[in-house]
Parts: structure tokens; sequence; C-alpha cells
């Protein structure tokens, strides 16, 4: 697992307070994790502080599930 | 009953009749308190008035970059923040055909625009930690409208549906939001009528006098304690009776 993987797991295991072993890339924050749109929105500010780059609302309404969360900031960041 | 011990509160306008009313009431309960405004030699009486428990946050709303900062150094003198009170206001009056944009826009801006800004920088911290509570004085202008006001009932108006909305979406998160919206108080501002006009308007007030500032506060220190946490969205009218809504 990348660095990015490993860290945006921990970052959703955090806050979204669920059992690491569910946090696989292909679950959906709201479908498989439990987050309500808050949380998205929080968890959007959280990656956006710990990678320090800014997601624009129309790209973070796209980001669904883990794996999308790592595909844009893996893409961000090079 | 409405104990604030060991709670933050960051109190806009407190250099102001009613903002520092409630800034005194919300310490009395036992907050730390923030005192923001303009007028920093106002802020600092009321600072050492209080003696403990009280810091100075001067902020000039006008500048959105000011209102963005200001809860940043409010949690930097107290710890994380537990009330926001977004009391501080403005008028500039007149007739509608003779108002220009500027003081249109100006009332809107700090009467509105700040206090929004304001909530959304303390929401940030409140919804990670599951608990807040804000408070925005609107006006019973806001509710019933008053000639010559045009930008300010807009403002106060538009602050309670802005609360309602902020109210429902960290509901989830223990957070409630509401509004007190004042009537006539013995304030600057009405000093600023002619005796006649303020024996008109006591008149006109069914439990007869105008509300002095504690009135308002006390209010104020009800919605901010623990007891409150189950009024959200809501607006309490404190006017004498002036209008029954």
């Amino acid at each position: 697992m990348s660095d990015v993987a490993a860290k945006i797991k921990q970052i959703v295991v955090e806050h979204l307070g669920v059992d690491e072993a569910k946090v696989t890339p292909e679950a959906s924050f709201i479908d498989d994790l439990g987050a309500d749109s808050l949380d998205t929105v929080e968890l959007v500010m959280a990656f956006e502080e710990a990678f320090n780059v800014e997601i624009p609302e129309d790209a973070a309404e796209k980001i669904a599930t883990v794996q999308d969360a790592i595909d844009y900031i893996t893409k961000q960041s090079k | 009953m409405f104990r604030l011990d060991g709670k933050t509160a960051l109190v806009t306008g407190a250099s102001g009749g009613i903002g520092a009313a409630i800034a005194r009431a919300l310490h009395a309960q036992g907050a730390t308190v923030a005192l923001s405004g303009t007028r920093r030699d106002a802020l600092g009486a009321l600072a050492i008035e209080l003696r403990e428990r009280a810091h100075v946050c001067p902020a000039d709303l006008r500048d959105p970059a000011e209102a963005e900062k200001l809860v940043e150094a409010a949690e930097a003198a107290m710890g994380p923040l537990h009330i926001l009170v977004n009391n501080a206001g403005m008028t500039k009056d007149m007739l509608a055909l003779r108002m220009s944009d500027e003081d249109w826009q100006a009332v809107l801006d700090v009467d509105l625009s700040a206090p929004f800004r304001l909530a959304r920088a303390a929401l940030r911290g409140m919804v990670r930690r599951r608990a807040g509570r804000i408070i925005n004085i609107s006006s019973i202008v806001g509710a019933t409208g008053n000639a010559g006001q045009a930008n300010y009932a807009a403002a106060k108006a538009g602050m309670v549906g802005m609360t309602k909305a902020l109210a429902q979406e960290v509901a989830s998160r223990g957070i409630t939001i509401n509004v007190v919206a004042p009537g006539f108080v013995v304030t600057a501002m009405t000093d600023a009528l002619g005796e006649a006009q303020r024996t008109k308007l006591s008149e006109s007030i069914p439990l007869r006098r105008l509300g002095q500032p504690a009135d308002i506060a006390a209010a104020v220190a009800y919605l901010a304690s623990e007891e409150a946490g189950w009024v959200t969205g809501a607006t309490l009218h404190v006017n004498g009776g002036m209008a029954m809504i």
C-alpha cells in the first residue's frame, strides 16, 4: 500500500470510527462506512489538511470511495 | 441551572450595550469570554471590570479577513470555542428611495455576511468536537420590517433563514444554533431617538417599557446553556410583547 493510501485509510478510520478492515479501496464512504454528508465534507477537509492540497468542490463531489480519494490525492501530489 | 463553568464564549460587538450585557451574563454563569469589537478602550474597560476569564480580541468585521481570523484569535486565547454570539451589528438608516448601494451593502456585510463567516469558522471545530452553541442576535425589525431600514431588516431577516439552514446542517453533531430577536432596547441606538419618540415607543410596548440589555442577555445565557440542548433553529423574541410572533 502506498503512503498516500495508508494515510487516507488512517484518516477514514479515525474520523468515521470504523473498523480498519472495512476501509477497503472500493468502500463507499456513505454506503459502506456510514458517513453522512457532513462527514464527507469533513473527510475532504481532513485530506486537504493532511496532504496540503486544495480539493475544489466539483472534485470533492466525485470522491465517493476510498480509492477515489487515493487516486485524486496521488494525482495532485505528483 | 444554566451554568457555563469551563465553557468559552466569543461575543462580537461586546463594546456595545447589548453585547457587553451578554458578555457579563455569560461570564457570571462561569464562562470564559472573548470580547470582540472595534473600540479597544471599551473592550479593555469591560475586561478590567470582569477581572478574570476575559480576553480582548478586537476585530473590524467590515473586513472579511478579520472575521475569518477572529475565531482563531479567540481560540488561541481561550482554547476550543464552545459558544459564539453574533451580536455585532450596525445601521445606516435611510428611506429606500434615497438609500445608496454602499449603505445597503455595508449593513449586509456587517450584519449578515460577517455572522456567516464567523459561524463557518467556529463550526469547523465544533463539528469535530461534536458540541457547540451559536446564538445570532437578530432584531424585531427582521420580522416586522421598519420604514427606513430596508438594509437592516433584510440582514436581520436573512440571519433567521441562515440560522435555520445552519442548524439543520449541524444538528446531528449536537450543535445548536438559535436566534434572539430583541425589540427596542435602551442602547446608544435608541438614545439617538428624542424623548418624545422614546415615550411614544414605550406606549406601543405591551409591557410598557423599553428593554434593558440584561433582558436580552438572559435569553442568550439560556440558549448557551446545556439545558437548552433541545432547542435549535428557533427564534426567541424578547420584545416586551411588541410583536407576538
